[in-house]
């Protein structure tokens, strides 16, 4: 048998190499040509979605009272309505204004303000604790600045809830199916011991219609957009009206912006 | 070596315990699973075909189903386009259960008989039976 010489093993070994090098080539083409999802073209999109709640509207409009958005919100989502306080999920609820602004300190020029109910949801906030603390990856950030869940990765340790500044997530004590009075066969219900918060109505967003509340708000109080398209509807109301935002000082850039 | 029988007893019970399934089941045979297409969509369907042949979505529906779930879930991608060339939304309920309306005759029937339990019925909302038609939009 012939002897291997050192110069013919290098050489050997060299192709050995290229042809590892190949394989990650040949398999990223591969892959390209079974691309096999898209989206609805009627999609809606954006850099960075924002909401902007207009109180001044939603009071006049009978803001003690009218629940139209939370109910349409809950009504398409499955969000069960359970009576014990302690164990309530809610994706869309109000809050009063010392609960919703605890930092805005001012003594008298928030009278007109104090005490009236705000609607609060998740800020879907741009860097957003619940997703740096989940330990499974459940509660991502998506491109369109969406903070969504993945349930079925969801462990129920509830990091996110203790991350959360705004007590926008409700963990399912027990099951919740027995609590929802009309089921919305389009949608999945919750498990109990998963996590649970607004998802900015993406299955809506994918279908080209605008989020649950806002389509429900029977006085424009909502509006919707992309916060990064300068001539947007949420650019606009930005620029023309004073607004506020929950704990801007945690650094957290909730989305969520508030008319007073 | 006074104990000699009772061993030899203990021995007989225990070797007819632990083979008890083998001659219990010897000579009979568990029915293969039909698993039902008769649902009021299906019968109106011009070509009875689901997404893709029968014989993939058989072998390889759970992965099928695991991949639309990243897809929809994690991606933002929401429809799906089969090796055909057709789109289908990619959605358990809205889809796969328009169809497949019957899910006790259809999925149950192999799942019970495989001896696997996806966990999909938990959240996800099956369409009442026998109730025809209802609960897709």
């Amino acid at each position: 048998m012939k002897e291997i010489t050192r110069r013919s093993f290098l050489k050997l070994g060299g192709v050995c190499a290229l042809g590892l090098l190949a394989a990650p080539v040949l398999n990223a083409f591969g892959k390209g040509s079974l691309l096999k999802v898209t989206s609805d073209p009627a999609a809606k999109s954006a850099q960075r979605w924002a909401v902007v709640v207009d109180m001044q509207k939603c009071w006049a409009g009978g803001g003690e009272t009218c629940r139209e958005c939370i109910v349409a919100c809950h009504r398409e989502h499955n969000v069960p309505d359970i009576p014990d306080q302690k164990d309530a999920v809610k994706w869309i609820w109000k809050e009063p204004y010392e609960n919703a602004f605890p930092g805005q300190g001012n003594a008298y020029t928030e009278e007109g303000i104090r005490g009236k109910p705000f609607l609060v949801l998740c800020n879907h906030c741009t860097n957003a604790p619940c997703v740096r603390v989940c330990p499974t990856k459940a509660t991502f950030k998506r491109e369109d600045g969406v903070v969504m869940m993945d349930y079925h990765r969801c462990i129920g340790c509830r990091y996110c809830m203790a991350a959360c500044p705004y007590g926008a997530r409700s963990f399912n004590f027990r099951d919740p199916r027995p609590y929802i009075q009309h089921e919305n066969q389009a949608f999945p219900t919750r498990e109990k011991g998963v996590v649970e918060k607004c998802n900015l109505c993406v299955e809506r967003l994918a279908v080209g219609l605008p989020p649950a509340c806002v389509q429900a708000c029977p006085h424009g109080a909502l509006a919707f957009g992309d916060l990064e398209d300068p001539d947007g509807e949420v650019r606009k109301i930005l620029r023309t009206c004073y607004t506020i935002r929950r704990k801007p000082e945690l650094g957290t850039e909730p989305n969520v912006y508030y008319v007073i | 070596m006074r104990d000699t029988s009772k061993i030899a007893i203990g021995l007989v019970v225990f070797v007819v315990l632990v083979t008890f399934p083998f001659w219990y089941g010897a000579g009979k045979r568990a029915e293969p699973p039909v698993p039902s297409l008769d649902t009021p969509v299906i019968q109106g369907l011009e070509e009875k075909k689901c997404i893709e042949d029968t014989g993939f979505m058989r072998e390889y529906h759970m992965q099928l189903l695991g991949d639309w779930r990243n897809w929809v879930v994690r991606d933002g991608k929401t429809v799906y386009v089969a090796s055909d060339g057709k789109e289908y939304v990619m959605s358990l309920q809205n889809t796969c259960l328009r169809c497949h309306s019957n899910k006790s005759q259809f999925c149950d029937s192999c799942h019970h008989y495989a001896g696997v339990d996806p966990d999909c019925w938990s959240c996800h909302l099956a369409p009442e039976e026998p109730a025809p038609e209802e609960g897709a939009k």
